[in-house]
């Protein structure tokens, strides 16, 4: 066969077909995606990162559930305008441990990168509970029902061994305490000394303002108020980590 | 990992891998370009013109 | 017989699992797939045994039955997945529309997503790739028992992914929300899928493989590569609906709009090229403009579109690198994209006048004229300076939808239409002057949808960035959302009017099925004299 017919050989035989297709389409995926995993540099570390203590996993799982990052985006991009309203852009850092991460592609209502520490926490439930009664304008639909819903967080631990599957630094005595720390970040432990040793920076308390139970409203506020709050930007040094 | 091997990779991307992809598609476009190609092309562009029967079939 | 055991079979499976949970929405979704697959098993008990006389008469021809059950189902997902976008677009206008926990916005939306993409968009392909391979390799399809499992078992997996959603079962990842079993059971299917469709083309009698299965090859391989990297999971249990992502982060937003963009370029735009490829010429009665032409599109399109994906993360904390290969990639991909629109269009060479007597024509053509808008627009948007304002706003959504209901739904109704009256052995579709109303409806609710979604977005970017003579941002976040109400009405107007259109459409082919036809007046009376032009 002359060198003119060699496309109908392509044309003619479907396994070619598909190993050249493929072949091609890797091509692109590999020089695309895998560079970055080589590296490291993607993330630099920057001081204050520490992984999600177990209610605050729980309340993330809680926010994925309800598909909270339909509508809000958690990406914070280098404009002056997003930088005043939401607080520093966003680091690669900063999502380091998020398996899966949640930077959205939406912004039906406002980025939540840094909106932990904005708000009361009755603010919070007040405002997942009936979003209206607080910002008139607001679209969002009413989340009551966790307020109600008691948290499962019997196999906690298992959550959290998951996440150390996946390359999440939680060490044994995580893992050992992941229910009792649920406890005491809900505030039903008065001694939280051992919660506070494993995970910097943790606001405790009751955040749903009911003292009876665990509910999944609790996670989730206690979710909230940690985001964008671990990374000290009064001593971040921006150009070491340029990018 | 380090970053050398991520040059490594980056630099192969950038010359050898673009260069392939490009003689492949350079390829396809001269073969088809030549003058043998395109009586089987329009040959090719008929089938499914008349395709109302399977081969052997005889079903209307 | 073998598909009652399999769906009482798997019936049994899921209620066993139901036993064993360790979470309870697995409990609760896999007590759901057990009633569903139940269900099943006892309409299948139901249809009545062939004789060996039919099943005889059967083989002799193209292995058309499952066709049939995807046109149909191709229809009602359709009409289910613009449904669920008229309800949720009229909770984005009305919040009091959200009924809580299962039918919130945030559950809603990637049932609504999936139902169009996954659903509608995924049945027809599969639907219409057994029907063009079969006709241009002029082979049937080369297992039976093969084709019904790849064909039920993807129906079963739209079943567990919409009912998961509304569970709360999801991994987040936009357009790839089903939790880690259920992208086990697709890639399973889809690895069936891919063996039926090469082991049909290594079948077949014509010598050449027709360039509508190279599209759809290159479709349901490079899914299979992003389904199973996209979704690369550490289960918590394997009896629980909960998973972790292997990546994280950075990685982790990359591969999944590498997926993102590329289901976006493999699913909803090589695959439906291959059905551009096969119907227009089919329904034009010519030949496609240049088929060599549609070679250097399969290539180039294949190509390039694979790199484009980190447009979707400009300005985020992707590296700059990667954000501007995806750029420059996207603006060349419109070379490829516009090359395939001309090829379309130009099939109709010389029959120019079908415009006007064929609203299928019609329908194919409009399509294809709202790939080239989208293939254009997507550049334009993948441009950083232009993202920087169109990004996180509802431009991007009106983008999107110009491509779902304008090409992958247009050409769809297209191929559903063509199909249709030959499946069924009738002699023509119950009503062309239905098609001709579907066709506008769907139009002008595109056209109404599209400007509206572009007008609210720009405004919303705007908005954001807006500041006073001192320096101070001038609107709050609450006060763009409130801008917005008048559009998300109206845009809810247009996705009704293109929900309305579907309805028509199902009206149509049931009354075709039927055998009906309607005593109408032709659209325009045919001239004679008018041959094609060769």
């Amino acid at each position: 066969m002359d060198i003119l017919g060699k496309h109908g050989v392509i044309e003619r035989n479907a396994t070619l077909l598909l190993s050249l297709s493929l072949v091609v389409v890797s091509i692109g995926g590999i020089v695309e995606v895998a560079p970055l995993f080589y590296f490291q540099n993607t993330i630099e570390k920057v001081e204050g990162m520490r992984p999600y203590t177990p209610l605050e996993l729980a309340g993330r799982d809680i926010y994925i559930r309800e598909g909270c990052y339909v509508c809000h985006s958690q990406m914070i991009r280098p404009f002056r305008d997003e930088t005043e309203r939401y607080g520093n852009y966003s680091l690669a850092a900063e999502s380091m441990y998020d398996h899966p991460f949640q930077w959205g592609s939406k912004r039906t209502g406002p980025d939540l990168a840094r909106v932990g520490g904005r708000y009361s926490n009755e603010w919070h439930v007040q405002h997942l509970s009936d979003p209206r009664a607080l910002v008139p304008e607001s679209i969002m639909p009413k989340y009551a029902f966790l307020a109600s819903a008691e948290l499962d967080y019997g196999n906690i631990a298992a959550n959290l061994q998951a996440n150390v599957a996946v390359g999440v630094p939680y060490t044994e005595a995580d893992i050992a305490n992941a229910r009792s720390d649920v406890i005491a970040q809900a505030g039903f432990e008065a001694n939280t000394s051992g919660l506070l040793e494993r995970y910097a920076k943790v606001t405790t308390g009751d955040f749903d303002g009911d003292p009876m139970k665990i509910t999944e409203m609790d996670a989730l506020v206690a979710y909230l108020q940690m985001l964008g709050t671990l990374v000290d930007f009064t001593t971040y040094d921006a150009q070491a980590n340029y990018r | 990992m380090d970053t050398a091997h991520y040059d490594m990779l980056r630099h192969f991307a950038d010359s050898w891998g673009l260069l392939y992809m490009l003689a492949i598609f350079l390829t396809v476009v001269v073969m088809i370009m030549l003058p043998g190609a395109r009586s089987r092309a329009m040959a090719a562009a008929r089938i499914p013109l008349d395709d109302d029967h399977p081969a052997g079939g005889d079903r209307t | 017989m073998p598909g009652f055991i399999a769906l009482a079979g798997g019936a049994f499976i899921c209620f066993a699992l139901a036993g064993l949970a360790a979470d309870a929405p697995f409990r609760s979704h896999m007590a759901v797939m057990a009633l569903v697959l139940a269900i099943g098993a006892a309409f299948v008990a139901r249809i009545p045994e062939r004789s060996p006389a039919e099943i005889e008469a059967e083989q002799a021809g193209y292995f058309d039955a499952p066709i049939r059950y995807g046109t149909i189902l191709t229809v009602f997902w359709g009409c289910v997945g613009f449904l669920v976008g008229v309800i949720i677009a009229l909770q984005l206008a009305f919040p009091d529309l959200n009924l809580a926990p299962f039918f919130n916005f945030g559950r809603m939306r990637p049932l609504h997503t999936s139902a169009v993409v996954f659903a509608f968009g995924g049945t027809a392909l599969m639907t219409t790739s057994f029907y063009v391979v079969q006709r241009t390799c002029r082979a049937r399809l080369f297992s039976e028992p093969l084709t019904w499992f790849v064909f039920w078992g993807y129906q079963i997996f739209i079943v567990m992914a919409a009912t998961g959603y509304l569970l709360g079962i999801t991994e987040s990842r936009e357009y790839a929300e089903p939790e880690w079993y259920v992208d086990i059971w697709l890639t399973i299917v889809w690895v069936a899928y891919l063996l039926l469709f090469l082991g049909t083309l290594i079948k077949r009698k014509e010598p050449h493989i027709y360039v509508a299965n190279w599209f759809y090859l290159a479709f349901i391989v490079t899914i299979a590569l992003l389904h199973v990297v996209n979704n690369l999971a550490v289960p918590v249990s394997f009896f629980g609906s909960k998973s972790y992502s292997l990546f994280a982060g950075v990685q982790d937003a990359l591969t999944q709009w590498w997926y993102g963009h590329n289901a976006v370029g493999f699913f909803l735009t090589a695959g439906f090229l291959g059905m551009m490829y096969y119907y227009m010429p089919k329904q034009a009665e010519r030949p496609v403009y240049s088929y060599r032409l549609s070679i250097i599109h399969f290539w180039a399109l294949i190509f390039m579109y694979i790199w484009a994906g980190p447009h979707h993360l400009h300005y985020t904390a992707l590296p700059d690198w990667a954000q501007t290969l995806g750029m420059v990639f996207s603006i060349m991909l419109w070379m490829p994209s516009w090359g395939g629109m001309i090829n379309g269009l130009m099939t109709l060479r010389g029959a120019w006048d079908k415009m006007r007597t064929d609203p299928i024509i019609r329908m194919m053509v409009v399509a294809v004229a709202f790939y080239g808008m989208s293939t254009f627009e997507g550049p334009v948007m993948s441009i950083k300076s232009v993202n920087g304002l169109s990004h996180y706003t509802d431009w991007t959504i009106g983008h999107v939808h110009s491509g779902a209901l304008g090409w992958v739904g247009m050409i769809t109704f297209g191929a559903i239409y063509f199909m249709a009256p030959r499946l069924w052995g009738r002699k023509q579709l119950y009503s062309l002057r239905l098609v001709n109303w579907h066709f506008w409806l769907a139009t002008v609710g595109i056209v109404i949808y599209a400007a509206v979604m572009w007008v609210s977005g720009i405004m919303q970017g705007l908005m954001w960035r807006e500041y006073d003579a001192d320096g101070f941002l001038v609107y709050s976040f609450a006060e763009s959302v409130a801008a917005l109400h008048p559009y998300y009405i109206a845009r809810a107007f247009g996705g009704f009017l293109y929900l309305l259109g579907g309805l028509v459409m199902a009206f149509n082919i049931w009354m075709t099925i039927r055998g009906k036809v309607r005593n109408e007046r032709p659209i325009i009376q045919p001239t004679a004299a008018l041959q094609p032009a060769e």
